[in-house]
């Protein structure tokens, strides 16, 4: 049997595999920690320099050239093919994560770097060295070329780095097996245990990649349609950042927050108003929830503000907000302004807890009320407790749940802090990510609905026109005639009740 | 005599349990605790101390003397003090005030050592309604004159789930699984209480209200108390395990008692006592982290430069000039004397035959009718709450039912402040039912209760173990009446609240009933009975 045009098919995979480790490593690196100029020109270096090495290396190759080789191939499928969850997984717990990553870039490039030069030595008596050389280099080369157009066009938007990275441990694992019987003559050692090796290898790449869905990491890549980035359990929430072709999206317990493509409709609709409504200057400013720091970006282009307190339940939120370059990139650094000071706490027991001088404008942006813990935060007592962190002339400004999707549940809550004792302009208006999205501008005392905006003030969505329709609402969004509406209170915690019952027909 | 770890788990938790229990790790060296409060001795310095002679010069006059600090002498000297009546003292033989609706607290939160829930009083609850009114506690009236409770002192939504074959479940009678008619038969028993919540006999009034002493004394009713719930049960035609199993949790959770202890009035007084009118809702909860401890701290507070604290009544000595009171601190091991006018007795009832010299020499035959029964409470401290196994199990609610528990559950403190995250409270409750139970709980130590409590919660929480960094004990040797069968109704109550020889008796154990609204009550007639004879302000 002549081997030599399958060896060169072997080439050719390895050719690809190897290409593809590299695009992976520097996807999830310009993914995670942003600036992908930098991440695949650091990637794409490292990984051609720790080749140049495994090259190098492997002149101290002497003998067993095609065990080694087979060996060698088994080892890339493991580094290579689990390289993907690997990273992900040690994003997501450990703080050192580009020692991680840059060792296992070296780690696949050296591998890599080997088998080339082996291959060469084990062809090398079957071809003369112009044929060898041109073949060689010419099937890697066209390998090189497969992997670049298969991964942004069908591995990454089909199958998710994760299993893209698996798929290709798993082909890298076959043609270590197969060489098991294209180089039999040349195996002296032990071929059945190379053999068991490579199979049980194959077998857990094999798992892994089926098993896909149940492992959380693995499962949140099906789940979600775009690429996960970052991903973390905090004690209070488990935090997606993903990445698609509209933009970056937030989802805290599988639910999105934000989508970078439309988040600053979204936001601008959050914040404004609240300013708008306000007589004097802003000063003070209160965020409750928020910790993507988006509503910060807002606040903090009032120049008239002199302190924002943001109170946010998970330390984890938002030290990401700060630290992951592209959250930190669209909050414009929201963190690192002087003017804000952080506090990680549950809100309900902050404001019940604390005292402290009363702010100008309260921005209230909580996840939607799909648990008791967050249905607290939109109960008569909370608006009560946030009363007392208020001047007479304060504004608020709360994100309150979609009034198409939810329509009792957005007027439980307009009803509930009318309860509580505010007077209350509902509006809306669409964040396409969202669908149509509603707010309440509540004050203190009686007040007539905005009809202008603070001058001066860089905004991308809102214009007059659109503020002073957010304020009308729709015949199927309106509040709804012939229903009773509780109010949410503590005691009664009707508004989850509502928001299960609506958003339960969508799943 | 030394129980194995299988005997102790058996008797407490069951056999298939312990079975199950006695194969997990039974590990507690990682976590704290000790067994607190209720001095166990105190019986030996009654016995030690039996004919003592007070230094002449430790003898002080007082109009009124009260003896026991639970919530039934505190609201005497909070009402003494309402009604500017100052001559009086109240004796209290433990360190902490509040008997067994006192409360503990750490540097974070309040937790129960027992009592913590008190149901929205009705309005005709007057004098209830304006201690509610001091505290703070309500925000006006509803538009029929009801009272209004602050949210904040509601119980917080989600109040109950149960945990059955591994999941947890929202609310206290198990839903999951019913079939059509078990269904049928908790529709029936809310007939059979709407039945008796829209009763009146020819005076018009209730079958079951609180406080007891406004019931219905009509033999229709009261004969209700000459079975047991269960045999009520049985004739009525209810068989439906979940529906048992929710009517014994009532009993066990109220009275200390199965179903086949408890009279069926005490039973039926449970259901209907808190129902305003046929159909409504039963009454909601106030409560506190700390439980009824919050109601405790407020009327100590009013009345703290009348309490003494580790003061030990050893004698109650009535005479022809008044009565004559004997007590020892146990601090200083000093031996003091009251000359009193009138004693308010606000201890249990058995303690009667211990501490008035005529009841010792001659026991009124009663006092054996009052009967108690044991409980302890565990508080756990937890660097952080359980995980759900599941993510549709129902979350961590108020109060957290073990269905196949003998334990009642456990109730979270930091529940009612919205703490939801984090370190945690959980205050653990579990009745001795059975014959025994008191000298059974007094002979485990503290390693062996922790093994209870954790064995039994471990089946709910497999990480309860590893969260769990303290666990506190109170035993509770006599810590409620027992409401059994033939008792309420029997005449022994009606004997025990006459006063005699110028003791007045005022204790929950006089409604037959431990609840706050009884102690309350009792605490507040003694009060009146004294000052009809002693018109307020006469007081020095």
């Amino acid at each position: 049997m002549n081997r030599t045009p399958l060896l060169f098919l072997n080439v050719f995979i390895i050719a690809t595999c190897g290409l593809i480790y590299e695009l992976l490593a520097g996807t999830l690196s310009s993914y995670v920690l942003g600036d992908s100029v930098t991440q695949f020109s650091l990637i794409i270096g490292i990984y051609l320099f720790a080749m140049g090495v495994g090259s190098w290396l492997s002149r101290f190759i002497e003998k067993h050239i095609a065990e080694k080789f087979v060996e060698i191939e088994l080892a890339v499928a493991v580094l290579g093919g689990f390289s993907a969850p690997l990273l992900f997984f040690a994003f997501a717990k450990l703080s050192y994560f580009s020692v991680v990553l840059y060792g296992v870039v070296f780690g696949i490039g050296t591998l890599v770097g080997l088998e080339i030069p082996l291959l060469m030595r084990i062809l090398k008596d079957e071809l003369d060295f112009k044929d060898l050389v041109s073949r060689v280099l010419a099937f890697d080369y066209i390998g090189a070329l497969v992997a670049s157009l298969l991964f942004p066009l069908f591995l990454v938007p089909k199958l998710g780095l994760a299993r893209t990275s698996l798929l290709f441990g798993m082909l890298n694992a076959a043609v270590g097996i197969w060489g098991t019987w294209l180089l039999l003559p040349l195996i002296k050692k032990n071929v059945n245990l190379l053999r068991v090796q490579g199979f049980i290898i194959i077998g857990l790449l094999l798992i892994a990649f089926i098993k896909a869905d149940y492992l959380t990491s693995l499962a949140e890549d099906a789940l979600f349609t775009d690429n996960i980035i970052y991903a973390k359990s905090s004690p209070y929430q488990r935090i997606i950042v993903t990445k698609g072709k509209t933009g970056y999206a937030l989802f805290l317990n599988g639910n999105l927050q934000f989508n970078s493509f439309d988040e600053y409709r979204y936001h601008e609709a959050l914040v404004h108003p609240a300013f708008a409504a306000l007589n004097a200057n802003p000063k003070r400013i209160l965020v409750l929830g928020g910790g993507d720091g988006l509503a910060l970006r807002e606040v903090l282009k009032y120049p008239s503000v002199e302190s924002v307190m943001l109170v946010d339940l998970d330390p984890e939120m938002t030290r990401l907000s700060k630290n992951l370059p592209v959250l930190a990139e669209l909050n414009k650094n929201a963190f690192e302004d002087s003017r804000v000071s952080v506090v990680n706490a549950d809100a309900f027991v902050w404001l019940d807890n604390t005292e402290i001088a009363p702010f100008d404008v309260a921005i209230v942006d909580f996840p939607d009320p799909n648990n008791f813990a967050l249905g607290k935060l939109y109960t008569t007592r909370f608006y009560n407790l946030l009363k007392a962190h208020l001047k007479p002339d304060s504004a608020v400004a709360i994100q309150t749940t979609s009034p198409l999707i939810a329509r009792k549940s957005y007027w439980c809550i307009i009803k509930t802090l009318e309860a509580a004792g505010f007077s209350v302009k509902p509006y809306q208006t669409t964040v396409p990510s969202f669908g149509i999205w509603g707010f309440a501008l509540a004050k203190l005392e009686p007040f007539e609905t905005p009809k202008k905006l603070s001058e001066n003030i860089e905004r991308k969505f809102l214009n007059e026109q659109t503020f002073v329709s957010m304020f009308d609402f729709s015949a199927d969004t309106s509040l709804p005639k012939d229903e009773e509406i509780e109010i949410n209170r503590l005691d009664n915690q009707s508004l989850v009740r509502y928001y299960e019952a609506e958003w339960r027909r969508f799943e | 005599m030394k129980f194995t770890r299988r005997e102790i788990l058996t008797a407490f938790l069951g056999l298939p349990f312990a079975l199950s229990a006695c194969k997990s790790n039974s590990e507690t060296s990682s976590i704290d605790g000790e067994i607190v409060g209720a001095s166990a001795n105190i019986g030996h310095i009654l016995r030690e101390n039996r004919n003592v002679e007070v230094p002449a010069n430790n003898w002080e006059n007082l109009k009124v003397a009260i003896i026991g600090g639970g919530i039934a002498g505190l609201s005497a000297a909070w009402k003494f003090t309402r009604e500017n009546f100052n001559d009086f003292v109240l004796l209290e033989l433990e360190s902490a005030i509040g008997g067994t609706a006192r409360s503990g607290k750490n540097n974070f939160i309040g937790y129960p050592w027992g009592a913590h829930y008190l149901p929205v009083p009705f309005k005709e609850n007057t004098e209830l309604i304006s201690l509610l009114d001091e505290m703070n506690l309500t925000e006006g009236k509803s538009q029929n004159g009801e009272i209004l409770i602050k949210e904040q002192f509601l119980c917080r939504e989600p109040e109950e789930r149960v945990f059955y074959k591994g999941r947890w479940y929202e609310g206290l009678y198990l839903r999951v699984g019913a079939s059509q008619e078990d269904l049928r038969q908790l529709n029936e028993l809310n007939k059979q209480v709407d039945f008796w919540v829209n009763w009146r006999d020819t005076r018009g009034k209730r079958a079951f209200v609180l406080p007891i002493a406004n019931c219905s004394n009509d033999a229709e009713v009261t004969d209700l108390d000459k079975i047991t719930f269960a045999d009520w049960l049985k004739q009525k035609g209810f068989t439906s395990e979940r529906l048992i199993w929710y009517c014994n949790y009532a009993c066990r959770d109220d009275y200390g008692l199965r179903l086949e202890q408890t009279s069926a009035w005490a039973g039926l007084f449970y259901f209907c006592s808190r129902v305003r009118k046929s159909g409504a809702e039963s009454q909601s909860f106030i409560t506190f982290p700390e439980g009824n401890g919050k109601f405790v701290n407020f009327l100590h507070n009013k009345v703290k430069d009348k309490t003494r604290l580790k003061s030990i009544a050893i004698e109650i000595i009535p005479n022809e000039k008044g009565i004559d009171i004997t007590y020892l601190n146990t601090e200083t091991n000093e031996i003091r004397g009251i000359h009193a006018e009138k004693v308010i007795f606000a201890a249990p009832i058995f303690t009667a035959k211990y501490l008035i010299r005529d009841f010792k020499q001659n026991t009124p035959d009663f006092v054996k009718e009052f009967e108690h029964n044991a409980w302890f409470v565990a508080n756990l401290f937890l660097k952080d709450r359980p995980k759900n196994q599941f993510a549709k199990d129902f979350p961590l609610a108020w109060d957290n039912v073990l269905y196949e528990s003998n334990s009642l559950g456990y109730v979270n403190a930091t529940h009612q402040k919205g703490i939801d995250y984090g370190q945690a409270v959980f205050t653990y409750y579990f009745p001795m039912a059975e014959k025994g139970g008191r000298a059974k709980l007094f002979s485990l130590d503290w390693q062996e209760l922790a093994d209870i409590v954790l064995s039994d919660l471990s089946m709910a929480h497999k990480d309860i173990r590893a969260l769990t960094e303290r666990i506190d004990f109170m035993r509770w040797g006599h810590a409620m009446i027992s409401p059994r069968r033939n008792f309420i109704w029997n005449g022994s109550r009606e004997k025990a609240t006459k006063p005699f020889r110028n003791i007045h008796f005022a204790h929950s154990d006089l409604s037959g009933i431990a609840l706050f609204e009884e102690a309350f009550f009792h605490g507040l007639r003694t009060v009146s009975e004294i000052l009809i004879a002693e018109p307020a302000g006469s007081g020095r």
